[in-house]
């Protein structure tokens, strides 16, 4: 690279052609933001809908193409974008790198995503629908009785899993080859690391979700059977391809997550992250179990006991490292010096419901109390506490927390934290009462109810309006920090933080690191 | 905050639970659901005491170890004791979690000496009965969701057991081990009742093994648990638990229609009777698709179908064999010679289809297997 120093492009091209780690950063966070509110707002026809018993607004056709591009909107479109986009803005400047290693691929990795989504929302006005047959789509419903958009459906799914493969080549790429001189893999920040866990885990499944439906494209057009048991297929092979890539995939969403609270929960409690060793080691075991407990998603397909004691005692050794990890967010901030900005609030809600959201786990890893559980509301409350309180509670921390690095600006404290407590209380209205519909035997997609489940589904849609409500004062508040938020001039915005992005200037400059700098102590002494 | 925050939960819970919500998973009537009730309630209970200890420290630092009181940040960090404790003492209680599950596994797992077998078919939207006898006398009925569309869409005042009820129940004898072999006909489905601690999936190709020992006269309620396409939240089991006198003359009085039903097939009946019947069969099969009136809905409208107003035998077999890849599926298997004919004459006649066509249940027997 030149030594001379260029800015930006002006106009629409700027973010059409752009290279820039930080304006495709940018970029994946607001589009992951917009199928954030698109996804939000199916999960509110939803609950608009389970209201009351009776079927007051939408017919149960159209109810389940409300499940299901819910699920895939939030899961895809959403937390996984956003999380890349996090990985974009923050990666090559923790590590001491000038930019992502393969610039023009980032760029087209993030514009392959919104013809995809724009493809799959469009399936809502197509003849038959859109996909009607959860976001997990099991054969044969998606394939012999799918409408015809499903085919649409398998092309976006294509396209998105090609975007997520060359994000995380890029990743790996990256932090393999651009790190600054002495950033040595044990002095990684915990978000590099869990990013890098990540992107490995992405090139192994997607490839098998792109395999799965293919399958699904080959049975439906091609005249094959291999999920038609009529022609000699097998129904259950389909869920066990499409779990090998699903299990791994929820550690997918967590592990970023994982990786920005390991980083805000030190700088907010003015003391380093307690064991940062086994914080990685932990990591790492979670990614290999999470190839090994697939068919915990499975109990009740009838597989034989020998397997069904195997993945249960090894879904329950999950509860290790990841109970490691809670245990090593404590003792970080166990005699520490603790402030509680939102980025921490929102860590501390983190913490707190993603361990509730880890208790139903083990509950759910217990084979014989799944046949009570499985496919219930019980399912249901425990992986939103999981996805939600876990995945986009720790990104909206991110958000607060690198916001004003990102444009010099900081936001409303007062309205983060209304946004935090809103939130919170929202969050546990809608899910609390679900693990209690979930065990007294209501079933998960279901457009209405017995009314013993009345009061409880009404408390949850009351819960889930205002969570629904309080994601526009959150982005009111960005809007309002980038256009007018209170000017901030320090490199290191928070006293506590540490690492290299709180060395560059603040706004971060268009280009960060064209020199590498001199890295400074490990990660985890102060 | 937290503990105040769950205070405030139970008092907002509270008052909803004592207006019979229920909030936790049924024991239900069986051994085995008891097993797995105490099994769930014990791991919950690790999981509270665990979880009051870790959230109970973090709290404490959050109260103590604040900035604003003045609290200076220690650097302490990285402790191999600390770290081998909590990797190993939570690996300890799970080996001792381990023990109970595994053996209440078995005890689901054990389906050897059945004493009555009963084959459950998952069909787009609703469940077939079977009790499988040697004798050859195979009792076979399908059970559809018997709550009216008027309930569901709010014109009249909802029942107590609202989708939760159907049309003809599973009778099952108590104090005898029934076992279940569970297949579906299309689409994955799921049979769950919790109260007997039954859930296994039906699946197309596969026949799954569950089983029950009820010891309770009773009725048990549940419903379809997988995703099965739009109806899926309309699929409702009933199992009746009743004595072993009354499942024996229950048996034989079903053995006697099927026969009577065998009987009537080689009659010929009056056009009244068969559109009696054939309402009645469109009205439980037919009517959530094609509508009261025959004008349509998610199915076709009946009422000036080329295909109901065309070649009758055509008309037939489409009923018969269904339409693949829609919602329209094959009900031969499903309708006994003479509800076929009735629907077929009923459907032909009704909704000013004045075809005047008879379809007898003496036609229909040669061309499927009713």
């Amino acid at each position: 690279m030149g030594d001379h120093h260029h800015g930006p492009a002006a106009g629409v091209t700027r973010w059409l052609f752009t290279t820039n780690h930080k304006d495709i950063g940018t970029m994946y966070l607001w589009f992951s933001f917009a199928m954030f509110l698109l996804g939000g707002f199916f999960a509110m026809v939803i609950r608009a809908e389970l209201f009351q018993p009776g079927m007051q607004l939408v017919e149960p056709g159209f109810f389940n193409q409300m499940t299901t591009l819910h699920g895939l909107i939030m899961v895809f479109g959403a937390i996984m974008p956003s999380f890349v986009g996090l990985a974009n803005w923050l990666i090559p400047m923790m590590i001491g790198a000038p930019d992502m290693a393969l610039p023009r691929m980032n760029n087209w990795s993030f514009w392959i995503l919104p013809p995809a989504f724009l493809m799959l929302a469009s399936t809502l006005f197509m003849e038959g629908g859109a996909p009607a047959f959860g976001w997990t789509f099991y054969a044969p419903l998606s394939t012999t009785y799918a409408a015809p958009s499903v085919t649409f459906f398998i092309f976006a799914i294509h396209i998105l899993g090609v975007s997520s493969i060359m994000g995380s080549i890029n990743i790996i790429a990256t932090v393999m080859n651009m790190r600054a001189p002495g950033m040595t893999y044990m002095k990684m920040p915990m978000f590099v690391w869990t990013w890098l866990i990540t992107a490995f885990l992405l090139v192994a499944v997607m490839p098998v979700l792109a395999g799965a439906v293919t399958m699904m494209l080959m049975d439906i057009h091609f005249g094959t059977s291999f999920f038609s048991a009529a022609g000699g297929g097998d129904p259950v092979l389909f869920q066990h391809i499409f779990w090998f890539f699903g299990h791994p995939e929820v550690y997918i969403i967590i592990l970023p997550a994982f990786g920005v609270v390991s980083q805000i929960i030190p700088a907010f409690s003015r003391k380093p992250l307690f064991g940062y060793a086994s914080m990685v080691y932990a990591t790492a075991s979670i990614a290999f179990l999470s190839f090994i407990v697939w068919a915990h998603h499975m109990y009740t397909v009838g597989m034989p006991l020998a397997g069904e004691l195997f993945f249960m005692y090894a879904t329950m050794l999950i509860a290790v490292p990841t109970g490691v990890k809670v245990f090593n967010w404590i003792t970080t901030m166990w005699r520490g010096s603790l402030t509680f900005e939102t980025p921490m609030l929102f860590c501390i809600g983190f913490l707190v419901l993603f361990t509730l959201g880890g208790f139903t786990g083990l509950m759910l890893s217990i084979a014989p109390a799944d046949f009570q559980y499985h496919d219930t509301y019980f399912v249901v409350a425990h992986f939103h506490y999981v996805m939600v309180a876990g995945a986009v509670f720790s990104m909206t921390a991110a958000i607060y927390y690198w916001l004003p690095k990102w444009c010099g600006r900081m936001y409303s404290e007062s309205m983060g934290k209304t946004h935090f407590w809103i939130s919170f209380i929202g969050f546990n209205i809608t899910f609390f009462p679900q693990h209690f519909v979930g065990l007294a035997g209501m079933p998960r997609r279901i457009p209405d109810y017995a009314l013993q489940f009345a009061d409880f589904n009404m408390m949850s849609s009351i819960g889930a309006f205002i969570y629904g409500a309080s994601q526009l004062l959150f982005l009111y508040n960005v809007v309002a920090t980038i256009v007018a938020g209170k000017p901030v001039s320090e490199e290191k915005v928070w006293d506590g933080a540490e690492g290299l992005e709180w060395t560059v200037a603040t706004p971060a400059p268009y280009h960060t690191f064209e020199e590498p700098p001199a890295v400074p102590k490990p990660v985890g002494t102060f | 905050m937290g503990r105040i925050f769950s205070a405030a939960a139970w008092v907002l819970v509270a008052p909803l639970a004592g207006a019979g919500n229920q909030i936790n998973m049924s024991p239900g009537v069986t051994e085995m659901g008891g097993n797995i009730f105490e099994l769930h309630m014990l791991i919950m209970w690790i999981c509270v005491v665990i979880g009051a200890l870790v959230f109970g420290a973090m709290f404490y630092s959050i109260y103590a170890h604040r900035k604003s009181k003045g609290h200076q940040a220690s650097q302490f960090h990285e402790s191999t004791q600390v770290e081998v404790a909590w990797t190993v003492v939570p690996f300890l209680i799970l080996i001792a979690m381990a023990f109970p599950a595994t053996s209440t596994l078995l005890e689901v797992y054990d389906n050897d000496e059945s004493e009555l077998d009963i084959l459950i078919t998952g069909h787009q939207w609703k469940w077939k009965y079977e009790y499988l006898d040697d004798s050859g006398e195979t009792v076979a009925f399908f059970s559809n969701m018997a709550t009216p569309q008027e309930e569901i869409y709010n014109t009249q005042s909802k029942g107590e057991n609202y989708l939760l009820e159907v049309d003809e129940p599973l009778v099952i004898p108590t104090h005898t081990k029934v076992r279940f072999l569970i297949t579906a006909n299309d689409v994955i489905h799921s049979w769950w009742v919790p109260e007997i601690a039954v859930k296994r999936d039906a699946i197309p190709g596969f026949i799954n093994e569950a089983w029950t020992r009820v010891p309770e006269e009773g009725i048990y309620r549940g419903q379809c648990t997988e995703l099965c396409g739009a109806y899926h939240g309309f699929m409702p089991i009933e199992v009746h638990a009743v004595s072993r006198d009354e499942f024996d003359s229950w048996i034989a009085a079903k053995r006697g229609i099927a026969a009577a039903q065998t009987e009537l097939a080689m009659q010929t009946l009056s056009v009244d009777e068969l559109m009696d019947e054939g309402k009645r069969v469109y009205d439980s099969a037919c009517l959530v698709c094609h509508g009261a009136g025959g004008e349509g809905g998610v199915g076709n409208a009946i009422a000036g179908s080329p295909v109901v107003l065309g070649d009758i035998a055509a008309h037939m077999a489409l009923v018969a064999d269904g339409v693949s890849g829609t919602a329209m599926q094959a009900f031969g298997e499903q309708l006994s010679a003479v509800d076929m004919a009735a629907v077929l004459t009923y459907q032909r006649n009704a909704f000013g289809n004045n075809t005047g066509d008879v379809v007898q249940p003496g036609d229909v027997a040669g061309t499927e297997n009713g």
